[in-house]
């Protein structure tokens, strides 16, 4: 990736991570940890690969994206902001009674949510149904998906897997955001998921593993998912729960928890020193 | 009424009327025989998928797709369509009020031989709780081709249900449906029976029993249990002031608890109702079935005399 562009995403996703830490410590919850590891591959893919157009969201023939780990809206939200479907300001209205952005999102509120998610498992599977609604058609657009490593406890989820390879939906791209993390603590000790490539290679995937902070190993998996024809892809991405903020990173108890006001200071003060360093 | 169809023989030939629609896509969940969207299946396979044994994922595969302009046709058995599968469509069908109609089929004592496992009479009260989620139950052939046909032109999520078994024709070929509008069958100035499902046709039996007794009874088919027919249930209450309600779910949170809602909200009346007490359903013949848990004529009138003597 040209040392220009990779700079300028580094730019992006480390705004994104402070608007993250803004839109939580404003609302007094959310989930920081899992926004924080995923924020790279959002930027990536809002910024670089997708074909969107914050004028027109509903555009029929845009790629889509489907945040399956619903609970990651910080991370949604901030990019969609960033990247011009609505002001960045209102991130500060969010999971407020009389603010558009809901604690999950919603695709009939929120402007570039393309499926209303929360429930974990099932956004993959709506996924399906729009890969699979590209093929009928005949239209080129591409749909990704976002997983959590804890969400793929969840049944559906190779339900879904099973149905994408079934229909041969090389035009979905999934990614699990891995970062060994969930609520009650590591992935490995409240419900093994592991191997996890191995996993969907086994139910019919293409599988690729990445450091999904990496944006050349992004970059490169997201066309090697693009070119593999017949299957779709996975891109397994090695992450940092917590990402940039140096005192939540790696910990569970970040996952559904808002930084307190000197926190949220700290947080911001070093996603700022790390921009200045850029 | 001397035809007997199942109600899903006319979901199914219904959906392969209307599929030359190519925004029309079917899923379903290895029963598309029993479903009957094989009719459809056999006109546009293009637009058939079989989403295996996996009703969880097929609900929200058809949201996706519904996300993309499709108009989706969702089958499976009621139970694994409204139970199973109930987080899915509350979650990524009806809290985004995407375009997906889900045909349940099955639903109810009358599938018979497979038992309780298979029998829901629980699908309306969870349905009919999801905010904008429309619930049609169609009493016949005749009333489930055309209700069919007009979930597929209105926008939203409709739960369709449908049963297994063969059940009388109760309407003219060619009645006019409106989802939503109940229908008066008979009318009648002592009492009214609300209906819906082939317990319709019961209550048409009772109906002309009672008159033999000299009792008029007015008989109403709610063929659209949300968004209820307000109106038609108040003139009811209001012209016959008694109420007996039938219906082949349980008597918590289906027919029964909707009109009872209206009334007591509106026009409160005496309210007795026909359907199954609370319990479990369980194999044998349908026929049989049917005589067990009291969804009969005989039930019906036994009801009707007993909130007669209540008003």
């Amino acid at each position: 990736m040209d040392a220009m562009v990779k700079s300028q995403l580094k730019r992006i996703s480390t705004q994104i991570r402070k608007d993250i830490i803004t839109a939580v410590s404003s609302a007094g919850s959310g989930h920081p940890g899992g926004s924080l590891s995923v924020a790279d591959i959002l930027t990536y893919l809002y910024f670089k690969e997708m074909n969107i157009d914050p004028q027109h969201p509903k555009n029929p023939d845009r790629d889509r994206l489907v945040l399956s780990k619903g609970h990651c809206t910080p991370g949604l939200y901030a990019t969609l902001a960033n990247r011009g479907f609505f002001p960045v300001e209102d991130l500060k209205t969010f999971r407020q009674a009389d603010s558009y952005l809901e604690g999950h999102p919603n695709m009939d509120k929120v402007p570039g949510v393309d499926m209303s998610t929360g429930s974990l498992g099932q956004g993959i599977s709506a996924a399906v149904g729009m890969a699979l609604a590209g093929k009928v058609d005949r239209k080129d657009y591409r749909v990704f998906a976002i997983l959590g490593d804890g969400e793929l406890q969840e049944g559906e989820v190779w339900e879904a897997a099973m149905a994408a390879a079934h229909y041969n939906l090389d035009n979905l791209t999934a990614f699990v955001d891995y970062n060994g993390l969930q609520i009650d603590g590591k992935i490995t000790d409240v419900m093994n998921p592991e191997p996890i490539a191995d996993k969907f290679r086994s139910f019919g995937w293409n599988a690729i593993a990445i450091n999904g902070h990496d944006f050349d190993e992004i970059e490169k998996a997201v066309e090697q998912a693009k070119s593999f024809k017949g299957k779709p892809t996975v891109i397994v991405a090695r992450t940092v729960k917590g990402k940039g903020v140096s005192f939540m990173e790696n910990l569970a108890s970040w996952h559904g928890s808002a930084p307190k006001k000197e926190q949220a200071e700290q947080a911001l003060k070093e996603l700022d020193d790390y921009l200045a360093g850029l | 009424m001397s035809d007997k169809i199942a109600t899903r023989v006319a979901y199914g030939q219904a959906l392969a009327e209307i599929g030359g629609n190519e925004n029309i896509i079917v899923l379903d969940a290895d029963l598309s025989g029993s479903t009957k969207t094989d009719s459809f299946k056999k006109k546009y396979p293009e637009r058939h998928f079989n989403m295996g044994i996996a009703e969880s994922n097929m609900m929200a595969v058809a949201a996706g797709l519904a996300s993309c302009g499709k108009t989706v046709f969702a089958s499976t058995f009621a139970m694994f369509a409204a139970g199973r599968a109930f987080d899915q469509i509350r979650n990524s069908i009806g809290y985004p009020h995407l375009n997906v109609k889900i045909g349940a089929t099955h639903a109810g004592i009358t599938v018979g031989e497979d038992g309780a496992s298979h029998q829901a009479i629980e699908d309306i009260a969870l349905m009919r709780s999801i905010p904008g989620m429309t619930v049609v139950s169609p009493a016949d052939a005749v009333s489930a081709n055309a209700l069919v046909k007009l979930a597929a032109e209105m926008y939203g999520p409709v739960y369709l249900r449908l049963g297994r078994l063969d059940v009388p024709v109760v309407y003219d070929a060619g009645t006019k449906f409106e989802i939503g509008k109940g229908i008066t069958l008979k009318d009648g100035k002592d009492v009214t029976i609300i209906a819906n499902g082939f317990m319709v046709h019961k209550a048409l039996e009772a109906a002309e029993k009672l008159e033999a007794e000299g009792i008029s009874a007015r008989v109403i088919d709610i063929h659209t249990i949300k968004p209820i027919d307000t109106e038609l249930i108040i003139k009811a209450a209001s012209e016959t002031g008694a109420i007996v309600t039938c219906e082949e779910h349980n008597v918590v949170g289906g027919l029964g608890s909707a009109v009872a809602e209206v009334l007591v909200k509106n026009r409160p009346v005496p309210v007795e109702m026909v359907g199954v007490e609370d319990k479990f359903g369980k194999s044998g013949k349908p026929a049989h079935l049917v005589e067990m848990y009291g969804l009969t004529a005989e039930n019906i009138i036994e009801k009707t005399k007993k909130v007669l003597d209540r008003k």
